[in-house]
């Protein structure tokens, strides 16, 4: 096991639909007392366990305020074509639920040098921002958040960031054909003010090619996007360490195969960010479905590297130092 | 002579290239202004009608000032000294926006003090552009008195405010923009301890 994968034991202590799409779980830790303190952009990964099934582990960002640690706070988007963690969220965790929950990391902290704290959310990336707006605030901290949608309907805690920073928060509803004027925002920024931004994948390339293209240090611009396992092909792995050939199943990850196979590798975030689980190919014939933010593209031209969490092979053989 | 790493704290240097920005302030000492000359070969088309030289030339005199006023920067800044130049720095840096990129070149000295300013503005050290030319003239900080004593070329210096004998360590300081230096004889303020050029 990894650092950083030490479990906690929680109750869930509520369960709060907020829209059509997203319903926030609260967890209470089942022996009483604190959680472990975080910071703003931690996530944990949940254990999601069901009766014949393989478990699933899945991150999510904590929202809760990073002052208050009587209990953690997460916002599921419901996938309905996923893998189904999100689904199992939604249907079967219920409050009084014992479920465990990782420590929590934080792989999207906030550099508090920043003179200044410019937040861009797409979604329900709006998660890790919760928690930092609470977190600045708290502190007096200078920030601006401006956050997309596609409806008012699904502007999951707009009105809450609204009315607790009023005109700090920028709401733009994509169906109304309101935009960030992404350049003008980019180009206006006192000296010192870093950049962070979590959404979907399309909207994090945007942000961070207009920022390199605008002169913004790579050191000021922080971004996160978990990746969840994409289903794909089965396919067949050995693993040269310990000896075993496994087969990796349709609705399986890398990572859950080897850990079905007995074999205890290192992991962190299990969405493709922390590189805890990075591993090395001894030998391969065929072509690597990479879905990580992690391995740079000379890794993945060399064809030497592979985050199991998120991504998949095909081909004839794959060998792993495992 | 190249600088080579000795210790983590020790900095190392690079060769000047331009970035991508909407603004480039340019600072040097010296014979830095041979660092800015070589960078613009490499320059985008317009890349100094959006920049800001400032240059302090010391002993170089009038060597490379028509050179660097060719390059035709948007502004153009000859000052007297580091001292003199660095409350203009503060002043431009204070009302500059993201997407201004800051090149150091020249001696330690002169890159040492813009970058305590540029970090005090709130730019991370790593995105600071540095290219070591010239002297090798260290300032130094007498970690006893706290006194500074610019230009040390000497191993051992005299500090110029205490009067202590320092070992100059290449312990260095960004925050302080200087070198450590520690008394060589301690224990016995008697003992004469030879003294070489050691960072000309």
């Amino acid at each position: 096991m990894s650092s950083g994968t030490t479990k906690l034991d929680v109750t869930v202590a509520d369960v709060v639909p907020v829209n059509e799409l997203v319903t926030r779980f609260h967890f209470r830790p089942t022996s009483g007392g604190l959680l472990p303190t975080f910071s703003g952009g931690a996530h944990v990964v949940v254990e999601m366990r069901e009766e014949g099934k393989a478990p699933r582990l899945n991150p999510y960002s904590l929202m809760s305020s990073p002052l208050d640690t009587t209990e953690y706070t997460i916002s599921v988007r419901r996938d309905d074509a996923g893998r189904g963690g999100s689904l199992f969220m939604h249907n079967r965790v219920k409050p009084g639920d014992r479920m465990v929950v990782s420590y929590p990391v934080n792989l999207f902290s906030l550099d508090l040098r920043a003179k200044k704290h410019l937040m861009i959310a797409g979604g329900i990336g709006i998660t890790p921002f919760v928690a930092q707006t609470a977190q600045l605030a708290a502190e007096g901290g200078n920030f601006e958040l401006h956050y997309a949608c596609r409806t008012a309907a699904l502007f999951t805690y707009g009105d809450l960031l609204r009315e607790r920073y009023g005109k700090r928060v920028h709401l733009y509803h994509d169906d109304r054909g309101e935009k960030i004027a992404l350049d003008r925002l980019l180009t206006s920024q006192p000296l010192g003010t870093h950049l962070y931004v979590c959404g979907p994948a399309p909207m994090i390339d945007w942000v961070r090619g207009r920022a390199a293209a605008l002169g913004w240090p790579t050191e000021n611009v922080h971004f996160e996007h978990f990746s969840a396992p994409q289903p794909g092909k089965p396919f067949d792995v050995t693993l040269a360490l310990s000896g075993k050939t496994i087969r990796v199943g349709e609705q399986q990850s890398l990572l859950e195969a080897i850990e079905a196979a007995g074999v205890d590798p290192p992991y962190l975030c299990r969405g493709g960010v922390c590189g805890q689980c990075e591993t090395n190919v001894v030998s391969h014939d065929g072509t690597f479905l990479h879905n990580d933010h992690w391995l740079s593209d000379e890794d993945r031209a060399s064809g030497r590297k592979i985050m199991p969490c998120v991504s998949r092979f095909e081909g004839k053989s794959l060998v792993l130092e495992r | 002579m190249p600088i080579e790493p000795t210790i983590k704290s020790r900095p190392v240097y690079g060769t000047l290239s331009p970035q991508k920005g909407t603004e480039h302030l340019l600072i040097a000492d010296a014979e830095g202004a041979q660092a800015i000359l070589d960078l613009a070969k490499a320059a985008p088309e317009g890349f100094f009608s959006a920049a800001e030289i400032v240059f302090i030339p010391r002993a170089t005199g009038d060597r490379y000032v028509a050179a660097l006023k060719g390059l035709t920067p948007a502004r153009f800044y000859e000052g007297p000294s580091i001292a003199a130049a660095l409350p203009r720095l503060r002043q431009t840096l204070a009302t500059a926006h993201v997407g201004l990129r800051v090149y150091l070149a020249g001696t330690e000295g002169l890159m040492g003090q813009a970058m305590q300013v540029a970090l005090e503005a709130g730019i991370d050290h790593s995105s600071i552009q540095t290219e070591h030319r010239g002297s090798l003239a260290r300032r130094v900080q007498c970690v006893h008195c706290k006194g500074i004593t610019e230009d040390v070329t000497t191993q051992p210096v005299t500090c110029a405010h205490c009067g202590l004998t320092l070992f100059v360590r290449d312990h260095y300081s960004r925050r302080l923009a200087a070198f450590q230096g520690v008394c060589i004889n301690a224990e016995d303020r008697s003992e004469q301890v030879p003294v070489e050029e050691a960072f000309p």
